[in-house]
């Protein structure tokens, strides 16, 4: 079987949050100098759901796949020490700010251009944008089913049977191949790639398309969703540590204010 | 001509959830025409009649959508939009909403703006403003396309109680497709206080070094009729079950007070407990990030301030 999973390359979130920038005339982010983008999170763990399955069944084929500037090609490599078998990376200056339907437009064309994928896995959400909805509407595209929020994924007999995980419970779902999963964090940690996988990896084959090769135009990825406005919110509480040279004296302080703010 | 505000309904144990008369307080609020509701499952026509503060609840009850699928609740909720024809489709960013919401709008040939905080009608065009970079930012979004589909984060929307019922509308429904099912279905069950509706809530995290680390975090929950809530780190350690775990990925908190012990304050963890009204955080790092949005703070390690904590509230409990 043939997986295609969709990887984002997105700013490194691990950053203290006081060197979180925004350009707001541009409507951009600005990452700290020397901080280099990483593949979004729930992505990593996408294809380590992929891998999962290939380690059951040698036949399978795994795309990693990635839409973004020329430097996404990073994520496709990453995806491929991870043991990946070939890439896909999407560049083109059409592509540049999608909104999600734009987005979900350009990465179904190119599946559907692979032409014999069984099953698509994309992240919950992308750890920038945290929309959570391209999974949702790559399935749409393809005429396909979706199931979100996968915990576990296996494939069998035409099938792909997905744990869900919800807040409050566990579903087992089943759905009919070709199929889209999007993955969450609670499927485990991503494998890491030993140095002679990312040695590998380096001579993979990584198939660059743009719009032409999709057959896309402007009008198939005009926005639906316009960015009007993106700002860093500011907070202004100030908090007030409890002063005292034992823990039992902060406390006591601690339980003194709440009792004179009426809180217990 | 595409007019008012719809919201999905959601029920919990029968009865409109909280959620439903958040968006019944957003959609009136928006001015934006008259409110709808519609009200999705199998045997719920009898609880239509208790969802009020709207003019009319389209309901689509049908055998087919006893359990939540994808398929079927997207073809339900077509159905009723088609039949309500309003300018605003609103939705909790729940379990459902979060599912269905990008599905419903692409099949409306329109987009959804997912977890938004903010609306508003602007040039007759709805706006939203949600958080983004794990709520290290804020993005304002319009609207290109109509319907305008959002989700609304619980506990972001002021609910209104009360109001009269609306006219039940039954919504013709035949379903069609429906490719996945679920075939099993396990409930965590917890026991003492709703974490999401709990006035207390006192959460711990990865300093805790380890799942006996939350017996003091247990033992203050209980005391203060609280609830236990767990950082990401602690769920994905597997230290407390997942169905405790705040913030963008879990659950949204908005409690008197939250206690934050040994966590460091990640955005995304934030996310699911801002709305707090009173933050205390108890960190041994006086840098960590929850100090700034805290009210209260002890500097120090749980080890020692925690029972000294207990000890406090119980001298205090005693003497009240
Ligand atoms: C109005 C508007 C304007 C925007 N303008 C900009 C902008 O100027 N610049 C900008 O960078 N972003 C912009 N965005 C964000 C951009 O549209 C989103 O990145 C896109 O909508 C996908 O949403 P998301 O990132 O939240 O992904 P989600 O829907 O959360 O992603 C889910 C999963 O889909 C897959 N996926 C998503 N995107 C990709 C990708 N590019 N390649 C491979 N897989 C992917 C991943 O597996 C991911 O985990 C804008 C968004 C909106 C709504
Ligand atoms: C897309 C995305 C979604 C996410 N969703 C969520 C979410 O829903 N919820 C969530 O919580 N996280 C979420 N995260 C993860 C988040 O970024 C953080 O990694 C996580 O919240 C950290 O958990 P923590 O504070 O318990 O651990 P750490 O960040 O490791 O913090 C531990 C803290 O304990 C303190 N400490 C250590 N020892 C002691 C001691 N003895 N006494 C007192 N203090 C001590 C340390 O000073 C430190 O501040 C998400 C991340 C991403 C990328």
């Amino acid at each position: 079987m043939h997986i295609v999973v969709c990887v984002k390359q997105v700013p490194d979130w691990d950053i203290p949050p006081a060197s979180f920038k925004v350009d707001e005339a541009a409507k951009k982010v600005v990452p700290p100098p020397g901080v280099a983008p990483v593949p979004s999170q729930f992505d990593a763990i996408a294809v380590e759901a992929a891998m999962r399955i290939k380690d059951a069944a040698a036949d399978t084929k795994v795309t990693i796949m990635s839409l973004g500037a020329a430097s996404a090609r990073d994520v496709i490599k990453h995806g491929l020490a991870m043991g990946g078998d070939e890439g896909v990376l999407l560049v083109d200056d059409a592509f540049n700010d999608l909104d999600s339907t734009g987005t979900a437009t350009v990465l179904s064309s190119a599946i559907k251009k692979l032409g014999d994928v069984g099953l698509v896995l994309t992240g919950r959400q992308a750890v920038d944008w945290d929309l959570g909805v391209t999974g949702t509407l790559i399935a749409e595209m393809l005429g396909a089913p979706v199931i979100t929020f996968a915990k576990s994924v296996t494939v069998a007999g035409g099938k792909v049977t997905v744990e869900r995980v919800l807040p409050d419970a566990f579903e087992t779902v089943e759905a009919p191949l070709p199929a889209v999963v999007t993955v969450s964090n609670e499927l485990g940690e991503p494998r890491y790639p030993k140095l002679q996988q990312i040695m590998a990896a380096a001579r993979k084959q990584v198939n660059q398309w743009g719009a032409a090769d999709l057959g896309l135009d402007a009008a198939a990825l005009a926005p639906r969703l316009t960015l009007e406005r993106l700002f860093v919110p500011v907070t202004d509480t100030k908090v007030e540590i409890m002063e005292g040279d034992t823990p039992e004296e902060q406390a006591d302080a601690l339980v003194r204010r709440l009792q004179e703010a009426k809180l217990i | 001509m595409a007019n008012g505000v719809l919201v999905l309904a959601e029920l919990a144990d029968g009865a409109p959830a909280p959620i439903t008369a958040e968006l019944v307080g957003a959609a009136q609020r928006l001015n934006a025409g008259p409110v709808s509701a519609m009200l999705i499952g199998s045997g719920v026509e009898g609880a239509a009649a208790r969802i009020t503060g709207v003019e009319t609840v389209y309901v689509v009850d049908n055998p087919a959508l006893a359990e939540y699928t994808n398929d079927a609740y997207t073809q339900a909720a077509v159905a009723a939009a088609q039949q309500a024809e309003p300018a605003v489709i609103l939705l909790g960013q729940t379990d459902t909403g979060r599912d269905l919401a990008p599905a419903l709008a692409y099949k409306l040939n329109t987009a959804a703006a997912m977890d938004t905080i903010a609306l508003e009608m602007k040039d007759g065009r709805l706006h939203t403003t949600r958080p983004a970079y794990g709520g290290n930012a804020r993005a304002v979004n319009s609207f290109a396309a109509a319907p305008a589909v959002a989700t609304v984060r619980p506990k972001s929307q002021d609910a209104v109680e009360g109001g009269s019922a609306g006219r039940v509308v039954k919504v013709d429904f035949a379903a069609g497709a429906v490719r996945s099912h679920v075939t099993a279905r396990t409930v965590a069950s917890s026991e003492g206080v709703r974490l999401e509706d709990a006035d207390v809530v006192v959460t711990g995290g990865r300093g805790l070094g380890g799942p006996e680390g939350f017996q003091g975090i247990e033992e203050l929950a209980h005391l203060l009729g609280g609830a236990v809530g767990a950082s990401r780190a602690v769920a994905d350690l597997g230290w407390r079950p997942v169905a405790e775990q705040v913030g963008l990925t879990g659950k949204v908190v908005s409690p008197t007070i939250y206690i934050a012990v040994a966590v460091s304050g990640a955005s995304q963890h934030m996310a699911g407990c801002s709305g707090s009204k009173n933050i205390i955080a108890i960190n041994k790092d006086p840098e960590a990030n929850i100090f700034k949005a805290a009210r209260f703070g002890i500097v120090g390690d749980y080890k020692t301030v925690l029972p000294a904590l207990i000890a406090a509230v119980k001298k205090a409990k005693a003497g009240a």
